[in-house]
Order: structure tokens, then C-alpha cells, then sequence
């Protein structure tokens, strides 16, 4: 119970202190959004018509304490560059990044594990070594190139999939899919390449121990050494790095949406920083903080139900 | 024992995807399922409604407060003035049905049309025409939005079908104003919900709008123009890449979108291609307040020294004008021809004058640019290769659009930039950023007392002819002054699916679909 109060406590001042810092870095930045949106056209009437509306004149402690008080009602603030509320343009965006998150995921867990264990186990065959070298070079491709191989190669050939633009799924789940399935892949062999690699090392390492040793000589079937013993014991590092990628993915993948022109988050955020929309800015930050923070606390959770020696601590 | 904690991780796990799914399922919910409704009418074969490409969203919804070009690309959809502008920049009665101005030239009597409906079934009155220009001034108690009408001294509404404005001065430019780009007519009733739920009296209807992603317009089935609109709805998709954007075209995925020049070949086979007159002045301009740039054969030195085809050749892949003013052939009568060839690209010469100005050797300088646009820096190495062979050593230094407004444009912290000022219907709007006065738009600091005088004298003239010679006389004068390198008017390409008929082009930004169909 210490232990879970206190990885409360570690949450709630990590997202204090981002807010803080997220707030501060924004005011040392050049640029004025009021001037940012209404381009050349402008005259100064409009601009300050448009900043007093959206509060700017006011004292930059005054702005800060007003955003506070508005988190704890859920109340994020109005979007300078989209003129409505941030938690209305966040809920909007949440189920494209989400989507294309737990679609991501769930390949990267169906692959990346299955595959890890079955090369563990032929350590300096010829499957093992191919496989290394295969996602070695999964980890060395940039995103936005490998998504746009998949576009050309793939998008283009194939009716089912679209190329750009996102369907809600409340429309079509066949259209949500061909929307999501190429930047999902895009996101998740990366992931397999890194992911593969934890687990067919962890599990190495666990077969390295006396244990092992140990539990063979007692006879027991492989499967029951293999699933029972070394997967349990491997998990901490797994969980680990599963945790990561979680976080990164759910985050918002930035460079993927952009290619894909997918309406999620990290999208948002690139057009919200272009137009020095700090109420969106912060808005999108939060959220990535919080989610971030919360996996993190989640895998702590796990850590202590995995391995209960970590409880005492 | 060992059971009982798998089960505990599986439903920790189990939680966490519940977590996400949750936020799908509440917004799911909130999604407006709207079936697709059939209409009987007899209407051409093939679907009526269009997917055109739009860079970015627009500013406001709010014709009022919009203020960017591409904002009005998309909305002039929605609203109307009291006159339309054309295609040709001359303007046609709109909402006003008729209109007649007093001798001295300060006052106009509308007419204002009857049975026209804004899109929340409300009839057009003059309460609404009043309510429009109270808003723009900021006669009631907001603020006001709009220096266009300073000049007015009053307004009034005698009767249902008549409308009154005072001007203080006489403005012959002044119908200019009352088209929708600057004083879009909008009902009272809608007062304080104009940006989040616009209604106007134009041939679309707001539908929907998604930040970031699309605009949904709809039919006005009860336009006043009879028989128009043909589309059942307009969807103006955001994709900032031109690149992807093309791929989108020939995807099927956007019925119209802009192509880049040098990808005219891939698409035309498959494609229509419409060329537009952007209406701009792609300029690479001069602090003129900062030396050596206060000097004119420095100014006419690095107008000779730059090639202006070569621009047009490797950016826009000969699809281009070349200019010597700032005015495009697309305004037509005022456009004066003719100055493009008085500072023809010649290095000898330029360095000639450049010597004659005092810098034998040339000098450093620094071009700044935004990065919002590929073109900007483009053009910007194109003109370094070209001012070293005069010995101008010029750095290019790229930054945000953000920065380069706040810095350059609205900061005049620089020496040399480029950008292309944007396209209006009036000759006066695209001429007047060069008055000594017009601070806010002035940003090159150039100041000439016949420039200023010649603008001036324009607005109390009101024969269209001599109206002409004045405006002229202004593009001579920047021409003279060598104020910018005036580069030329890019054309704007569309490629549209061939089914598509109907597009218009207009001297500004606007994807008119008012008379837009699949055939």
C-alpha cells in the first residue's frame, strides 16, 4: 500500500511539474498567435479585437492560475487556432490516435512475443540469426519512410486500403480498418524490432540460471520450463519495455499521422505549436503526460504483482 | 496460488484496454449518424457532391473576423454582400438588387433584394443589413472589426426595402468594400454564434466542421438564385502536403485540389487542368528605410541582377507571368503592360549601377524567409546564385511563418524577403500597401509624394478611364522606384476530375461551387 501511495504521490508532481514547465517554455518562444493566425491581412483593430477576446492581455501568472483552476473541472480552455473548446478537439482526435494505438499494440504483442520465444529457444541457428538481422534492420527505417513504402506499395495496389484520411468507426468498421492498418504496421514493425529483441534476450538470460538447470534434471516437460518458469521470470524487463512502447504509441505517433494525414492527436499538436495555440499546446501536452505517467504506474502495479519482492521495498 | 495472480495481471491488463475503449465508445455516441438522403429530383448521373483539397483550415467561420485568403476560399460559399464580385473583378448586384449614389458622392441608396432566406429559414430584412454594419463598426457594444468602414458617417434604414450609408468623403473604391469578402451580410437572430455556427444567404449551408481535418457544406435548397446550387454538398478537405495531395487526386480521393507545376505531366492525361491567375505578386522586396537599400541604383542593381525566368522556370515550371508592378494581368484593363521588360535581367549593367551607387564590390546582406512554403526558400537560392555574380553576398535565413509575420512583416526587423501579396477583386486594395501612410501594410517603408498623391487622387475620381491612368501612373511609380523585384503572377493549376464542369476562376482565393457539377 506504501509503495502504491507513493508511486501516487511521484504521478501527481511529475504532471505539476510539466505543466509548469510546458507554460513557461511558451512564453520564451517567439511568435504571436494572434498574429500567427490572421496572417498579412490583418489590421491592427482585428488583432487586438482577437486578443483581448482570447485573454492574452492579461498578466501571464493570472493566464496560468485560470488554466489550473480549469483543469479540475475538465474545462481545457478554447483553441486560439480553432476557436472551440481543447477538450472537444481532444475528444474528437482521442479514438483516431487510440486506434491506431491499440491496433499497433496488438500486432507488436501477437508478433513480437510468439517470435521472441521461438528464437530464444534456437539460440545461433540459422532462424535466429536471420531474424536478428531482419529486425535490425525493422529498428535502422524511419517511420515516415517506411510508411511511405507502404502508401506506394501497398495503398496504391490495393483498393481496400486508403491512402489518407481517416473513417470513424460509428461509419464503417471496414473503412476504420483501411484507414488504420497501414499506419498501424508502420508504427508496429519498428516496435516488433525492438520489442523481439527484449524478449529473446530476457528469456537468454533466464535460461542462463542455475534454476533452470535446476528444474530440468527434475524432468519436467520443456513447455512447463518454457512458459511456466522462464516467461514468468522474464517478465519484469518485458513488461519494461512493453510499457514504453505503450506510452509512445498512446502518446501520439507525430510523424506517422502526418504521413497517413490521420486526424489524431499528434497531428494536433504539430498544428497547435505552428500557430503558438498554447491552450491547446498545454491541453495536448497534459494529456500525453498524464497517459504517460498512468502506464508508468500501471507497470509499477505490475512489477509488485509479478514479482512480490518488489513490494517490500 | 500462482492462478490467482495470472488472473490479477489479466484483469489489470484487461482494465487498461477498457480505458482506451472507453473513450472510443463516449464519443462514438455523440457522432451524428446522418443517413443519406435520396432525393427524387432530376438530377445529372453520378454522385453531386464534390471533395475539393484546401491547404489548411480557415481562421474563422466568421466572415467578419476571417481574415486569411484561404479562409474566403471556402466560405464566400456561405455568405454574400450587397454586391458579387465576378471572375473578371468587376462586381454585380448582389444583395442589394439596385443602388444609386448622390451627386456629391457621400451618399448610397440600396435596394435591398426581397425573398432571399439566410439558411436558418429567416427572410432577409434591412434589419439584418443594418445589424451587418453596426457589427463591422462596432456600433453597439462590441468592438469594431473592421476599419473598411471609418469612412462612414451613417447608416439607416428608411423603410423594409431601403438601405442608407453616409460616407464622410468621397470613395470611389467604396463598393469594394460590400462584397462578402469584407461586410458578408448575416442575420441578427444569430447574434454571438456566427463562428460556431455560421449562416449566411449564400448557395451553401454550414454542415459540420472538423478542426484539422474537413469543412461540410450543404445544399441551400432555397438559394434565391433559382435552379443553383447543383451539388448536394461540398467537402473541403485539409492536406497542407501538396505531394500527398496529388496522390489523393489520383487516388479518388479529392474530386480537386492544386498541383504543383512540375507534376502537370503525370495528371493531365487522367485530369482536366485549369489554369488560374493567382491574382499575386510574387515579390522579392527591401527594407528601403535600411541602407544600402535606400539607394535606388542599388534597388534597380538587384532588379537587373535577378532572373526572373529562371524563377519562373525551375518553381513554377513556366507556369507564370512575368511583372515589373505590383499588378497581375488578371486585373485586366488596369493592369498597364509593358514595365515587366524595364529592368530585363543583365549582370553587366547591374553591376554598373551598382558601382555608380557606391559598392564597387558589393556587399553582405541577409534574405529572410518562411518555411511555410516551400516556394519562399526556393526562390530565395535562386536569387543567391543569381546577386553573387554582382558581388552581393547574400545569407538566407529560414523561419517560421509565425516568426517571419511577427518579425517581418509586422516587426519590419529585415533586410530582403520574398512573398506574394495576395490577390483582391479592387485595384485600389492591391495598390494601397504601398501608401506612405498605410502603416500596417507597408511593410517595405517605401514613401514616394506623388505615389501617395496619385492614390489619393484616384478615390474622388469617379470616370472609370481616368480611374485607369491613375492607377497606372502607380505601377509606373513602383516600377521607376524599383521598390521590389517584381517576379510575376504564378498561376494556380486545379486538377479536377473530368466529369467536373463549372469552375471558375476569380481574380482572389475562392473555390466558387455555386455552378459546379458532375456530369
Amino acid at each position: 500500500m506504501l509503495y502504491i501511495f507513493r508511486r501516487l504521490v511521484l504521478f501527481i508532481v511529475t504532471v505539476a511539474l510539466v505543466s509548469i514547465i510546458t507554460f513557461g517554455v511558451f512564453q520564451i518562444l517567439p511568435g504571436d498567435p494572434v498574429k500567427t493566425m490572421l496572417g498579412t491581412e490583418a489590421d491592427e483593430v482585428q488583432i487586438e479585437s482577437l486578443r483581448k477576446e482570447l485573454g492574452l492581455d492579461r498578466p501571464l501568472h493570472e493566464q496560468y492560475m485560470e488554466w489550473v483552476q480549469g483543469l479540475f473541472t475538465g474545462d481545457l480552455g478554447n483553441s486560439i487556432r480553432f476557436s472551440m473548446p481543447v477538450s472537444d478537439l481532444l475528444m474528437d482526435r482521442l479514438p483516431v490516435t487510440l486506434s491506431v494505438a491499440s491496433l499497433a499494440l496488438v500486432i507488436v504483442l501477437f508478433v513480437a512475443l510468439p517470435l521472441g520465444i521461438f528464437v530464444a529457444k534456437r539460440q545461433n541457428k540459422l532462424s535466429d540469426v536471420l531474424l536478428s538481422s531482419a529486425t535490425q534492420l525493422g529498428m535502422a527505417i524511419p517511420s515516415f519512410w517506411l510508411g511511405m513504402i507502404l502508401i506506394i506499395y501497398i495503398g496504391m495496389n490495393f483498393d481496400f486500403f486508403k491512402i489518407n484520411g481517416y473513417v470513424p468507426w460509428s461509419e464503417s468498421i471496414a473503412g476504420a480498418l483501411s484507414t488504420l492498418v497501414l499506419p498501424a504496421l508502420t508504427i508496429a514493425i519498428p516496435q516488433i524490432a525492438v520489442k523481439f529483441r527484449y524478449v529473446r534476450t530476457s528469456i537468454l538470460e533466464q535460461m542462463q540460471l542455475d534454476y533452470v538447470r535446476t528444474i530440468r534434471s527434475k524432468g519436467l516437460p520443456e513447455k512447463i520450463v518454457m512458459y511456466k518458469h522462464i516467461l514468468k521470470n522474464s517478465m519484469i524487463p518485458i513488461l519494461t519495455i512493453f510499457g514504453l512502447i505503450t506510452a509512445e504509441v498512446v502518446a501520439g505517433t507525430i510523424i506517422v499521422e502526418q504521413v497517413f494525414a490521420l486526424p489524431g492527436v499528434g497531428q494536433l499538436l504539430i498544428t497547435s505549436i505552428s500557430y503558438r495555440d498554447f491552450p491547446l499546446v498545454q491541453g495536448i501536452v497534459m494529456y500525453i503526460t498524464v497517459t504517460v505517467v498512468f502506464i508508468n504506474f500501471v507497470v509499477d502495479i505490475l512489477y509488485s504483482v509479478i514479482d512480490p519482492r518488489i513490494r517490500l521495498r | 496460488m500462482f492462478k490467482r495472480k495470472y488472473w490479477l495481471v489479466l484483469a489489470l491488463l484487461f482494465v487498461m484496454f477498457i480505458i482506451s475503449a472507453c473513450s472510443e465508445e463516449g464519443t462514438e455516441t455523440n457522432t451524428e449518424n446522418e443517413g443519406e438522403k435520396e432525393t427524387a429530383t432530376a438530377t445529372p448521373a453520378g454522385p453531386q457532391e464534390i471533395r475539393v483539397r484546401v491547404n489548411d483550415d480557415p481562421d474563422f467561420l466568421d466572415p467578419h473576423r476571417a481574415t486569411a485568403s484561404l479562409s474566403f476560399q471556402q466560405i464566400l460559399n456561405m455568405f454574400e454582400g450587397l454586391f458579387l464580385p465576378q471572375p473578371d473583378g468587376s462586381l454585380t448586384e448582389g444583395l442589394a438588387e439596385s443602388y444609386e449614389v448622390s451627386e456629391d458622392g457621400l451618399t448610397y441608396t440600396f435596394k435591398i433584394r426581397q425573398g432571399v432566406k439566410f439558411h436558418n429559414g429567416d427572410p432577409l430584412t434591412t434589419d439584418d443589413v443594418v445589424y451587418t454594419f453596426e457589427r463591422l463598426m462596432g456600433l453597439n457594444s462590441g468592438e469594431k472589426l473592421s476599419k473598411n468602414f471609418d469612412n462612414v458617417a451613417s447608416i439607416d434604414a428608411p423603410d423594409d426595402t431601403t438601405f442608407v450609408m453616409t460616407l464622410k468623403e468621397p470613395n470611389s473604391n467604396f463598393l469594394y468594400s460590400l462584397t462578402a469578402l469584407q461586410s458578408a451580410i448575416l442575420p441578427k437572430s444569430n447574434d454571438g454564434k456566427h463562428n460556431e455556427n455560421p449562416i449566411g444567404t449564400g448557395p451553401f449551408a454550414f454542415a459540420k466542421y472538423s478542426p484539422g481535418t474537413n469543412l461540410e457544406l450543404k445544399k441551400n435548397e432555397e438559394y434565391w438564385q433559382e435552379g443553383l446550387p447543383y451539388l448536394d454538398k461540398v467537402t473541403f478537405v485539409y492536406q497542407s502536403d501538396d505531394q500527398a495531395a496529388v496522390m489523393n487526386l489520383l487516388a479518388g480521393e479529392v474530386d480537386l485540389t492544386g498541383v504543383p507545376g512540375h507534376r502537370v505531366a503525370e495528371v493531365e492525361g487522367s485530369f482536366n487542368i485549369s489554369h488560374q491567375n493567382n491574382n499575386s505578386s510574387l515579390i522579392i522586396t527591401f527594407n528601403e528605410e535600411k541602407e544600402p537599400f535606400n539607394n535606388l541604383k542599388v534597388r534597380q542593381a538587384i532588379n537587373m541582377a535577378i532572373s526572373k525566368q529562371d524563377i519562373i522556370d525551375s518553381i513554377f515550371s513556366g507556369y507564370a507571368t512575368p511583372q515589373g508592378s505590383n499588378m497581375s494581368p488578371a486585373m485586366g484593363d488596369y493592369y498597364l503592360d509593358g514595365l515587366q521588360d524595364v529592368y530585363s535581367f543583365d549582370v553587366e549593367k547591374a553591376k554598373k549601377l551598382l558601382a555608380e551607387a557606391g559598392y564597387p564590390d558589393g556587399f553582405k546582406t541577409k534574405i529572410t524567409v518562411s518555411s511555410h512554403n516551400d516556394m519562399y526558400p526556393n526562390i530565395a537560392q535562386i536569387a543567391v546564385e543569381n546577386l553573387k555574380q554582382i558581388g552581393i553576398d547574400v545569407e538566407i535565413e529560414t523561419v517560421e511563418w509565425g516568426i517571419w509575420l511577427e518579425r517581418v512583416y509586422f516587426g519590419r526587423d529585415y533586410e530582403m524577403t520574398t512573398i506574394d501579396l495576395t490577390g483582391r477583386p479592387s485595384a485600389y486594395e492591391i495598390l494601397n500597401d504601398y501608401i506612405s501612410t498605410n502603416d500596417n501594410e507597408n511593410f517595405f517603408r517605401f514613401k514616394n509624394d506623388e505615389y501617395d498623391q496619385v492614390m489619393a487622387d484616384v478615390l474622388k475620381e469617379t470616370d472609370r478611364e481616368k480611374q485607369i491612368e491613375y492607377y497606372q501612373r502607380a505601377q509606373e511609380i513602383l516600377t521607376e522606384q524599383a521598390t521590389a523585384v517584381y517576379i510575376a503572377d504564378y498561376e494556380i493549376l486545379w486538377g479536377s476530375k473530368k466529369n467536373i464542369t463549372g469552375l471558375k476562376s476569380y481574380p482572389f482565393w475562392f473555390h466558387d461551387m455555386k455552378e459546379v457539377k458532375f456530369n
